[in-house]
């Protein structure tokens, strides 16, 4: 990893090696939870907390933890922000807490989250990893918002619907312009076409770039 | 890797695990009492809509009364059954009962009953059908759950308890009929499991809170 200003690392997470886009890790919440956009933000916060903590602990602990025993380590910081982020949703986003279900939990099992601890955190400063963290948290976190409001708009035609888990009342609960929409969307085959479309998408406005350089 | 070594390593390991263990600790006491307060909201407010129209007072979700397997209610898991009173009268019961032939899943709904044996509402509490098609037995989704309000075992005849398509007086769903079917067929179950034991019901003593 070259080095590079705190700005050129959130870049780096958030476009030029975004963990979804290019990477293509962590698919398995990614695909799973993003029928709406709000779900979509929920999970994606929650992961960027967690990748960025992990990152920070990962860091700050690099110089005492010998190589043998450095994946069972980032699997125990790993597994405990992820408890408590889950217990914090649990007692202050319960209704978005239930529907995300089984996915917060299962950030654990997020590769973008190892990986960035093995081939970032274990190697860098805390400063570097917490960047390193931020950039790619909100790289996973904005493609999954992005997935999210794509899927909810073409598939139920509606936007920021189940807003009230987040602000707590009932009073707005989203924009709703339709009573049905392209139902497949919704499914999970949905799920496919429109991260392959976000992949489309940002491999030809990389290309039209490369060629504008030239 | 030498003696020492290991046991360096070691000592690394049960540190780091002590300190995560402390983190995990400290956010659980920290968020325990908020968490129950929510799961007891939750569950007084998710029994509210079925039991629309009835005047009672407590909390319903004290007086619950738990079914071990085997019963006659629907599902194979435990059944259960919240009673409701008025007056230190009973008025009415709910019981969260499992649909176990849907189209993907367990259907688990909530059935409340008056104590003359009329359904003051039913709601789907969890399921996993299709979205879309299935999920319309969602109160959110459709108004579909609303026909069973009123009914009761002799509105309609046992007979009429299915589905159109089945011979029955209930609407089914554009595009699924398992998902319908199942559903009515467990609200009958229930009706006719509390017609038959009523009175043992209000009789029992209140489950303890067990977790």
């Amino acid at each position: 990893m070259t080095s590079g200003g705190f700005f050129e690392r959130l870049q780096t997470g958030l476009w030029k090696d975004n963990p979804g886009l290019v990477q293509l890790l962590g698919l398995c919440p990614l695909l799973a939870v993003t029928t709406t956009l709000v779900n979509g933000f929920g999970l994606g916060v929650a992961t960027l907390v967690v990748i960025t903590c992990s990152n920070a602990l990962v860091s700050a602990t690099r110089r005492w933890i010998r190589q043998e025993i450095r994946i069972p380590i980032y699997v125990l910081i790993i597994a405990s922000l992820v408890t408590c982020i889950e217990l914090m949703f649990k007692a202050w986003f319960p209704a978005l807490d239930r529907s995300l279900g089984i996915f917060i939990p299962l950030i654990v099992t997020n590769c973008a989250i190892v990986a960035r601890a093995e081939i970032f955190a274990s190697r860098n400063s805390v400063g570097a990893s917490i960047a390193d963290g931020l950039g790619m948290g909100a790289g996973f976190a904005l493609l999954l918002m992005a997935i999210g409001a794509f899927r909810e708009l073409v598939g139920q035609a509606s936007i920021l619907s189940g807003i009230g888990m987040l602000t707590g009342s009932e009073a707005f609960n989203g924009f709703s312009f339709a009573d049905n929409g392209f139902l497949l969307a919704i499914l999970p085959p949905g799920a496919f076409f429109a991260l392959a479309l976000a992949v489309a998408l940002k491999n030809s406005i990389d290309r039209r770039r490369h060629r504008e350089r030239r | 890797m030498g003696e020492q070594t290991i046991i360096k390593t070691g000592a690394t390991l049960a540190v780091i695990a002590a300190i995560c263990t402390t983190l995990v600790a400290a956010t659980y006491q920290l968020t325990r009492d908020r968490i129950v307060a929510n799961e007891k909201a939750l569950l007084e407010q998710s029994l509210q809509p079925a039991l629309a129209g009835t005047a009672y007072e407590g909390n319903v979700s004290e007086s619950r009364l738990v079914i071990q397997p085997p019963h006659d209610l629907p599902g194979n898991d435990a059944a259960l059954i919240y009673r409701v009173y008025a007056q230190d009268k009973p008025v009415a019961a709910l019981f969260a009962v499992t649909a176990r032939d849907g189209f993907s899943g367990l259907i688990r709904i909530l059935v409340g009953v008056t104590f003359d044996g009329t359904i003051t509402g039913a709601r789907i509490l969890q399921h996993r059908e299709t979205p879309g098609l299935g999920d319309k037995i969602e109160s959110a989704k459709s108004d579909w759950i609303f026909q069973f309000d009123g009914r009761s075992m002799g509105n309609p005849e046992a007979t009429g308890w299915a589905i159109r398509n089945d011979g029955g007086e209930f609407d089914q769903l554009t595009g699924a009929s398992v998902t319908p079917r199942a559903v009515v067929g467990a609200i009958r179950d229930t009706l006719l499991y509390f017609d038959a034991h009523r009175d043992e019901i209000f009789a029992a003593e209140s489950s303890e809170d067990s977790k």
